[in-house]
């Protein structure tokens, strides 16, 4: 990765269309014990649309931020326009020309879109004068770029889609000259995505370097002209886009793990236990993440849940936990329908047999100041003791066997979970939740976190658990894991189940693409899975793409 | 940040936060031209040197440990209730009407009945922000404060327009009979001589070891310190946070009602205007001193009610004190202990792990 | 009917007297809360304002640098609430009750140990309070019916710390929706990351708004001691600082609003004497303590959003970490 550098400088120091706009050399950045950015080297070429795409986690959103002067690197130097820099903070460099779209918009709701504009760049101490400067300077924005919005609406009003393009004014009346966009489809409909990528292709066509983060690997097909990808905080290479494919994208984005081998024999589905039927259900701000899904897991069966972070499979887990309403649709436990309201509803999923392997064992799974054996109970709370007393010693007593079988160290009952280390603490969870003989498990992210001896043990007790007759859910980004436990693999993209697949044929490269929304229709799908509207990003993607070379053609 | 070892966190660095709001007030009192040794020499003899003292001390003590335990039983569940003034002073109309209405009855029998009377009033007063808290969103801590104002205008009303018998002067109730009150010690213990420490004191003893179980040995209290320390994994475990903050506010007013029996009940023998005098408030300052925790409410309180009987003897002793320093030495601790309770935590997570530094990193 | 005029011209006039307070610490609760911080200790910043007026009146003999006492006290108590909640991310609202009971201690204990009157401040007189000015033309008009009474008693007559606070309604409209101040201190109270990205420093333009605060509400405590009285007394701000949160609240922190709320308050307070034992028809008679809780019962009903809602600044109560 380091070979980058001589080649681009190479390259800067010929043509004048190739100069470099951005150059990062060297960045580390550590949050805590998490070394989130690791040496990387990124050289963006002026005029251009360059991805970067690497999954959740995989450090592109800090390296952004960072470029952006938000967080501040350990070491590593930037260099804007040729010369290096010292970016302290955002508006330093907002001063070189750099601006931002996040993930999460950095809006005033309450705000105008104007207000919002100049907020932080305003010309003068006076509002009315700075308001009214803008607004003409907006207008030519508008005109210029095809960013059509009204000046005078209140940003919380606005769709997400106009919420983005107030962004990206803000950026554009700063003067920016590179425009960093940190998942920008990621809140989007199909169609707003579609104006957005017009919107950065006018964009390009005026001279302004576009920096797209993403890990739609469509997007980058459709639109970049190089591409870099991250790993778990590395860099691992930058192509131009017309001399790689999606395959091999996803190739590198994944990387080729070792799959772990997990002893398994067939699997020997009995009779349905865990049934959802066109559930759909909204995240806190109502917007629909699970969009009308269905399927069924059998006992005695696995099913895997593939897809990146962010399409879903939260909100469908705390669905069928309990945690969260379904806006509409059915979850049926043993044949018996779920009814989840009220702030405990968890507690009902649980007497209906259902057990949950949170996907963030602290924020949800855990109260990390609780000591050991207090976490052993939780959520299974009241079946400790008669009456109103709590049942302290069976309580211990249960903690006691569950750390002895799942080995959870130290065996220190009355440590306080926040300083077990995160393998502990999620063997604790697990034997929580599988020692009470469930009948239905669902499990999020399994995994995450945990050390590799660990992970084996965690694999071969829900490959026990399914031995045992019970029906599981698993729901892991890790597609290593997904392959290996599966007895089926459904894959969920933008809240619709978009595939189904059998892991002992399915092809790794395959299963990255369709989780990343491309082909998905070349995928040999069960009718009944499969929801009757397709994927239309896609479609739409394909359609305004000028130099899409792949899942087009199987159309 | 590294995290401190046990017992740095529980008793490092709370008697740090309490050590600088005292050292503070030290050099408050020094500023004024005062020496704050032998202030402090002067209290202890106030608060433990002859038996009356020491009688009023475990009085206020009384109190403070009730008004206490209110704070810190809805603290449990995440919440500052700033009420127990308010809900100790509605809690006197349930003493007082129970009293009256059985007025010439051993105290024996109204002794429980005014402890359950009070208990409810300061339940049902309290239980209203924790509705409007868990139900519609707003903030119990601007509801208690309001609530407290509405208790003093109300309590005022009743007292002055219902409860004020005939040719009396004062505002007040009628009194209620000798026999039908909550004894006080010194009918039983020469020791506390003139001062009106009674039954109440051990009830507030065994209401320390009841939210003891409580909190730490019940289902609910479970249920309570789950929804206080992470509402998130709460719903996860099926916790209903509703019901909780309703149920736990109305026990903080339960609680802070039996300040009501203390007075009402033990010492006034009749419902006064204003009767609750701010110890509601101290609650508060026991509550962040100890930590929520039985000991070391009781600790605190113990504490104040030495600041608050030793400071009336300073008051005599050292004209140029009032009572009102142990008011400041009050909100420092609130401040060290409850705003600024970190701000200790990095230079003494530092000067614990400076020499294995590069391990603490991992 | 001439008795009706001048009862009324009377009673308006002791609202004004009384919402000045009230209008100076609604405002200034607006700065800090606006900024994303709570203010519960506004009651004990105006006590700490109204001893250190009434306490340097006292000893200089100048009202003016009684002022300068009282918003200097203000802003020492101020810096407290900032460094707990600002600097070292304390919760807020804890710091705001301790600086309540701070001012509360305080006050009684340097009272009396300075002056040795049991809490109060000497009795001030002359140039060491802010007397009623006499508008131009008060006395010559006082004839003109009707609108000579109004000129000559309710607009005339005031001390200057009244037509400040009135003054300041206005003054803080347009710097809330016409400075550029203004509109960066609304957008950090309500999403502190999109100021932070825009380049500004969350501490600093949180630190300005708690020394606007500060200095508002240490005039409006200083009205109390040097301007309304003549001289402190123990917890002379008697709750107004609580009331005039719950305006804040009730105006759903806004300036104009907050004034009327103010004046509505102040009108409750003004009246309540006046009703007393009186009999009115259909309701009969109201007891005073009814209107003394009448603001706080209606923050409560508003707060649980039965009319209306009141919709706090979004990032109220949380302290702005940047790093995740």
């Amino acid at each position: 990765m380091t070979g980058l550098n001589p080649t681009n400088e190479q390259r800067s120091s010929g043509a004048a269309a190739s100069a470099l706009a951005i150059e990062l050399v060297g960045i580390n950045k550590h949050f805590g014990p998490v070394h989130a950015n690791k040496d990387i080297h990124l050289a963006v070429k002026r005029g251009t649309v360059h991805g970067i795409v690497g999954e959740n986690g995989a450090g592109k959103s800090t390296l952004m931020s960072i470029l952006y002067g938000f967080y501040t690197a350990d070491s590593g130097t930037i260099h804007v326009d040729g010369v290096a820099h010292k970016i302290t903070d955002s508006r330093h460099a907002l001063a070189l020309g750099i601006g931002m779209v996040h993930q999460h918009f950095m809006l005033v709701d309450n705000f105008t879109v104007l207000e919002n504009v100049v907020l932080g760049a305003e010309d003068s101490a006076l509002l009315t004068p700075t308001l009214n400067r803008a607004r003409g300077h907006l207008k030519d924005l508008a005109r210029d770029y095809g960013l059509d919005i009204d000046p005078d609406a209140i940003v919380g009003n606005l769709s997400v889609g106009q919420q983005q393009r107030v962004e990206i004014l803000k950026a554009l009346y700063r003067g920016a000259e590179t425009l960093i966009l940190d998942e920008p489809t990621g809140v989007l409909t199909p169609a707003e995505a579609d104006h957005l990528f017009r919107i950065l292709g006018k964009l390009r066509a005026e001279g302004k370097t576009i920096i797209l983060i993403t890990h739609k690997l469509r997007e980058i097909m459709a639109i970049t002209d190089e591409v870099s990808v991250m790993r778990q905080g590395e860099m691992v290479e930058t192509l131009p886009t017309a001399e790689t494919s999606p395959e091999h994208l996803a190739e590198l984005m994944v990387g080729r793990r070792v799959l772990l081998r997990v002893e398994k024999g067939a699997a020997k589905p009995g009779k349905v236990l865990l049934e959802v039927e066109n559930l759909v259900v909204t995240d806190d701000f109502g917007t629909p993440r699970v969009k009308g899904v269905n399927f069924q897991v059998r006992a005695g069966e696995i099913v895997g849940i593939a897809g990146v972070a962010g399409n879903g499979q939260s909100e469908l887990l705390e669905s069928i936990s309990g945690m969260r309403d379904q806006k509409s649709g059915t979850i049926r436990v043993h044949g018996n329908a779920l009814k989840i309201s009220g702030d405990d509803g968890a507690d009902r999923a649980r007497s209906a047999g259902l057990a949950h392997v949170p996907e963030d064992r602290l924020r949800m799974g855990l109260v990390t100041k609780f000591n050991a054996w207090e976490n052993a109970i939780l959520g299974y709370q009241d079946s400790y003791g008669e009456g109103p007393a709590l049942d302290i010693s069976a309580a211990r007593d249960a903690a006691r066997e569950y750390m002895k079988k799942f080995d959870v160290r130290p065996a220190d009952l009355d440590l306080k979970t926040a300083n077990f280390s995160g393998g502990n603490q999620q063997k604790l969870v697990l034997a929580r939740e599988m020692e009470r003989d469930p009948e239905v498990l669902i499990v999020g992210q399994p995994t995450r976190g945990v050390d590799i001896g660990a992970i084996e043990f965690i694999h071969n007790q829900i490959i026990k658990m399914r031995d045992a007759g019970k029906a599981i859910l698993l729901v892991s980004v890790e597609l290593d894991e997904i392959r290996s436990l599966s007895d089926r693999i459904l894959v969920i993209f933008d809240g619709q189940i978009v595939g189904e697949a059998d892991p002992a044929t399915a092809d790794e490269t395959e299963l990255g693409l369709r989780m990343t929304g491309s082909h998905a229709d070349n995928v040999e799908t069960d009718p009944g899975t499969l929801p009757e509207h397709e994927t239309p990003v896609d479609q739409t993607l394909v359609e305004m793409s000028p130099k899409d070379n792949s899942g087009r053609d199987t159309n | 940040m590294t995290p401190l070892p046990r017992w740095a966190d529980v008793v490092l660095l709370p008697f740090l936060n309490v050590a600088l709001a005292f050292l503070i007030g030290g050099l408050i009192v020094l500023s004024v031209g005062q020496n704050p040794l032998q202030a402090v020499g002067i209290m202890l003899y106030g608060a433990f040197g002859y038996g009356s003292g020491f009688g009023y001390t475990l009085y206020y003590t009384t109190d403070f440990i009730f008004a206490g335990l209110a704070v810190s039983l809805a603290y449990h569940a995440g919440l500052f209730n700033i009420g127990p003034e308010g809900q100790a002073y509605v809690g006197g109309l349930g003493v007082i009407l129970i009293g009256l209405a059985l007025n010439g009855m051993h105290w024996a029998l109204v002794f429980p009945l005014m402890i359950v009377c009070g208990a409810l009033f300061g339940a049902a007063w309290a239980f209203v922000p924790g509705y409007l808290q868990a139900k519609r969103g707003s903030h119990v801590v601007i509801t208690t404060i309001m609530f407290n104002f509405i208790a003093v205008s109300m309590m005022g009303y009743i007292i002055s327009r219902i409860l004020k018998p005939e040719g009396v002067n004062s505002d007040e109730s009628a009194p209620l009979d000798a026999i039908t009150r909550v004894p006080q010690l010194r009918s039983f213990i020469e020791l506390f001589k003139n001062s009106p420490v009674n039954l109440t004191f051990f009830l507030a003893i065994g209401a320390l070891f009841l939210v003891y179980w409580l909190i730490w040995r019940t289902k609910f209290g479970y249920k309570v310190r789950a929804v206080g320390n992470n509402p998130v994994a709460a719903r996860y475990a099926g916790i209903s946070t509703q019901k909780t903050i309703m149920v736990i506010m109305a026990l903080a007013g339960a609680f802070a009602a039996m300040v009501a029996v203390n007075n009402v009940g033990g010492v006034q023998g009749r419902l006064i205007l204003n009767f609750v005098n701010g110890a509601g408030f101290v609650g508060i300052a026991v509550a962040f001193m100890g930590k929520g925790h039985p000991i070391g409410v009781g600790l605190s309180a113990l504490l104040f009610g030495m600041l608050y009987q030793g400071g009336q003897e300073l008051a005599f002793q050292m004209p140029g004190i009032t009572r009102e320093m142990i008011v400041t030495i009050q909100a420092l601790v609130i401040l060290f202990t409850g705003a600024m309770g970190d701000m200790m935590r990095g230079p003494l997570s530092r000067m614990f792990f400076q020499p294995d530094a590069p391990a603490g990193d991992k | 009917m001439d008795q009706i005029l001048v009862d009324i011209t009377l009673i308006l006039d002791s609202t004004v007297r009384l919402a000045v307070p009230l209008i100076l610490a609604s405002l200034a609760g607006l700065y800090s809360e606006r900024s994303g911080i709570i203010d519960i200790g506004l009651e004990g910043k105006l006590l700490a304002g109204a001893f250190a007026a009434a306490a340097m009146s006292a000893v200089t003999g100048s009202a003016w640098l009684g002022l300068l006492a009282g918003i200097g006290a203000a802003l020492v108590f101020s810096g407290i609430h900032g460094l707990a909640s600002i600097n070292f991310k304390g919760n807020q609202t804890i710091s705001g009750v301790a600086l309540n009971f701070l001012a509360a201690g305080l006050t009684t204990f340097l009272g009396q140990s300075w002056f040795r009157r049991g809490g109060y401040t000497p009795q001030l007189s002359g140039d060491q309070r802010f007397n009623p000015i006499t508008l131009p033309f008060a006395e010559e008009l006082r004839d003109v019916p009707v609108l000579g009474q109004i000129y000559g008693e309710l607009i005339s007559g005031h001390n200057i710390i009244t037509y400040v606070a009135f003054i300041a309604v206005p003054v803080t409209a347009w710097v809330l929706f016409r400075s550029r101040f203004g509109l960066r201190l609304r957008a950090v109270g309500e999403n502190p990351k999109a100021i932070d990205t825009a380049g500004i420093s969350v501490t600093r333009l949180r630190y300005q708004a708690l020394i606007i605060t500060a200095v508002l509400v240490g005039i409006g405590g200083a009205y109390l001691s040097i301007a309304q009285s003549a001289g402190f007394n123990n917890n002379m701000s008697a709750g107004r600082g609580y009331i005039a949160l719950a305006a804040l609240i009730f105006a759903k922190w806004r300036p104009g609003p907050a004034l009327l709320v103010c004046l509505m308050f102040g009108f409750l307070d003004a009246v309540q004497f006046r009703i007393q034992g009186q009999v009115f028809p259909i309701i009969g008679e109201v007891p005073v303590q009814a209107i003394q809780a009448l603001p706080y019962i209606l923050t409560v009903v508003l707060l649980a959003g039965f009319i209306g809602r009141a919709v706090a600044p979004k990032a109220i109560g949380v302290p702005y970490t940047k790093e995740r």
